[in-house]
């Protein structure tokens, strides 16, 4: 916080002569059962990129926070952490953490861009921050560059269900730069020997009469890999029939593959694979190294979410699916033959 | 603040005039956009938070007093509010924009909104309920709703699948879709929710109902009526289609393709 301190006692002469801010990110890092989430970790090297200094801050109930912290401060990239500890902040919502990020941005504030993960719940949270300081934000960048000269940053974005991509520029006139990171695009920031950032603890902003409370969270329990984070997926589509012959079927293959479960939207409107595990515009964006996509036919709001895969592989009964026109490996055949055949084959 | 009597409900739905969601869309050859010469249709998110407010009144009859659907955009954006009074909302008001003006960006939109609910209140008709789609599937910024509960101080449930309400405590409960499962939030009145897909299932308009919907009274506004400027403030470079993804070609059996996976390097995983 020397910074801050110094910048508000050289105030009016700051004012004076304008000279564009060094760059100076601040990062909503999140964490879940004690590990940053890894999507974070992605958001902090885009972060990187802007060529400033990284701001960390984490927040979070009070029994939480120090083991965060503990981590964050090694990471790569970081040059201070900021940490916040509240009941009120055990579970993150925006009511009671937009006043904690008002006061941290206000007046004399040194960050010059506020990034998070396009998570569910950042999503939630920058864009209210953003609006109460009357600035834009921008969501699921893919790739970012700064120009520290004239202090204004391009993004990249996707729209229109990843069908188009926008090249957007933040200029000058914009004071601080919100926006959102997509995961798959950028490499997770890692730990490094040796490094200790700066640790300051912030008072939490203590919000009595929040308009919302937290009721309940039920997480959907899984042994396999975090969706989002999987380096294989096994996904499949309307054509698994049911609930039972979707497990039936695609879990073998995907413990034979170490893979996490996929879905189309299909098959979780119809009720055979749970919400979370749904790929596409509306459900996660993921980009494994290897993506099966088992009777999925491949609408254009499902190839969003997956056409960055490395390997596409396909099996499906109509050859004129427009999957196989992404696929890398297409099969047309039945996928009740081909999945068991292909887990035995793997297997041996 | 509010009456504490038994007040009647104030439903607001904002929505957007957007490319359908089935057309594969064209960048121009400018690349300064898209080709936006093709089949737009309501914001399939706008149909859900539309169908939501018709069924809160379906389930609360007459506690609901009404139902009022808005949308910032060109004259043709006048079509999406008349769908939207087929469905079942009572009124509308279409903050009209030039054909040639930018699309407003979210926070523009959001206190467009902002506006319009002072507006509401000086009426006497303060609203209690904004629903908005989670994210409009053009620019799917996905922050609209957000902006709007920063700027009101209200509160927020992003990405609901389900929402109850209490008509006296003036709460309601709102089950929200997060990353790994659900969460359910207890909110108060004025509330802002944003829809999921999974929130409900959109009803077609019948005849009937579209043709009742053309006697419905649309109010027309423009930006300066509102006090709002709707210049955008990000400055758009360009638009460009995504890299281009070739398909790899078929194999005819299981052992061609595990042999193509083991080219990749991907085996089984011993356990």
């Amino acid at each position: 916080m020397l910074r801050a301190r110094a910048i508000l006692s050289r105030r009016a002469f700051a004012r004076g002569y304008a000279t564009s801010p060094p760059p100076h990110a601040l990062i909503y890092l999140e964490h879940r059962a004690g590990a940053i989430e890894s999507a974070s970790l992605s958001a902090l090297t885009a972060a990187g990129q802007l060529g400033g200094q990284v701001t960390a801050l984490v927040v979070g109930g009070p029994d939480e926070v120090t083991a965060i912290v503990d981590q964050a401060k090694k990471l790569k990239g970081v040059t201070s952490v900021l940490h916040s500890s509240s009941a009120q902040y055990a579970t993150p919502m925006a009511e009671t953490l937009s006043p904690l990020l008002e006061k941290l941005l206000s007046e004399n504030s040194p960050f010059t861009h506020v990034v998070s993960a396009h998570s569910s719940a950042a999503k939630s949270i920058l864009p209210r921050v953003a609006a109460i300081l009357d600035v834009p934000a921008l969501s699921d960048i893919t790739s970012l560059v700064h120009d520290a000269s004239s202090n204004s940053t391009t993004f990249t974005r996707p729209i229109y269900a990843g069908n188009a991509i926008a090249t957007v520029k933040a200029s000058s006139s914009i004071p601080i730069k919100f926006f959102t990171v997509r995961s798959t695009a950028f490499a997770a920031a890692e730990s490094e020997e040796g490094a200790n950032a700066e640790v300051t603890a912030l008072d939490a902003v203590d919000v009595s009469d929040s308009p919302s409370e937290h009721v309940k969270t039920s997480l959907t329990q899984s042994d396999r890999p975090e969706l989002g984070a999987a380096s294989r997926i096994v996904s499949g589509g309307r054509a698994l029939k049911n609930a039972e012959t979707f497990e039936a079927t695609l879990y073998p293959l995907a413990d034979v593959l170490g893979a996490a479960v996929g879905a189309s939207r299909a098959a979780v409107d119809a009720g055979y694979a749970d919400n979370s595990l749904q790929v596409g515009q509306t459900g996660k964006v993921v980009a494994p190294e290897l993506y099966m996509a088992l009777g999925i036919s491949g609408a254009i709001q499902h190839l969003a979410g997956m056409k960055d895969s490395k390997l596409i592989v396909a099996v499906n009964k109509d050859p004129d699916a427009p999957i196989f026109q992404v696929a890398d490996v297409g099969l047309v055949a039945d996928l009740f033959q081909v999945v068991p055949e292909l887990t035995e084959k793997l297997k041996a | 603040m509010r009456p504490s009597s038994a007040r009647l409900l104030h439903i607001l739905v904002p929505v957007k005039r957007a490319v359908d969601y089935a057309v594969k869309i064209r960048v121009n050859p400018q690349q300064t956009g898209i080709d936006l010469n093709v089949k737009h249709s309501m914001n399939p998110f706008d149909e859900i938070a539309v169908e939501e407010a018709v069924r809160i009144r379906d389930r609360l009859k007459d506690k609901v007093k009404s139902i009022k659907v808005v949308t910032i955009g060109p004259t043709k954006s006048q079509e999406t509010l008349r769908t939207a009074l087929a469905m079942g909302a009572d009124s509308a008001i279409h903050v009209e924009i030039p054909d040639s003006a930018p699309a407003p960006e979210p926070l523009g939109v959001a206190k467009a909104i902002q506006a319009v609910l002072a507006r509401q209140k000086e009426k006497g008709e303060a609203v209690d309920i904004v629903i908005l789609g989670k994210q409009a599937i053009d620019d799917d910024a996905g922050q609209t709703g957000q902006m709007l509960a920063g700027l009101m101080g209200w509160a927020q449930a992003t990405f609901a699948s389900k929402v109850d309400i209490d008509v006296e405590a003036k709460t309601a409960n709102v089950t929200r879709e997060i990353d790994g499962g659900l969460e359910e939030l207890k909110c108060k009145f004025p509330l802002i929710v944003t829809t999921d897909l999974r929130l409900n299932e959109p009803r077609y308009a019948s005849l009937p109902n579209i043709m009742k919907a053309k006697k419905k009274p649309i109010e027309k506004l423009s930006a300066s009526d509102l006090g709002v400027d709707l210049t955008p403030r990000l400055e758009t470079l360009k638009v460009e289609e995504p890299p281009k993804r070739v398909g790899g070609g078929k194999v005819e059996s299981v052992d061609e393709l595990i042999a193509k996976l083991a080219e990749a390097g991907i085996t089984g995983v011993k356990a």
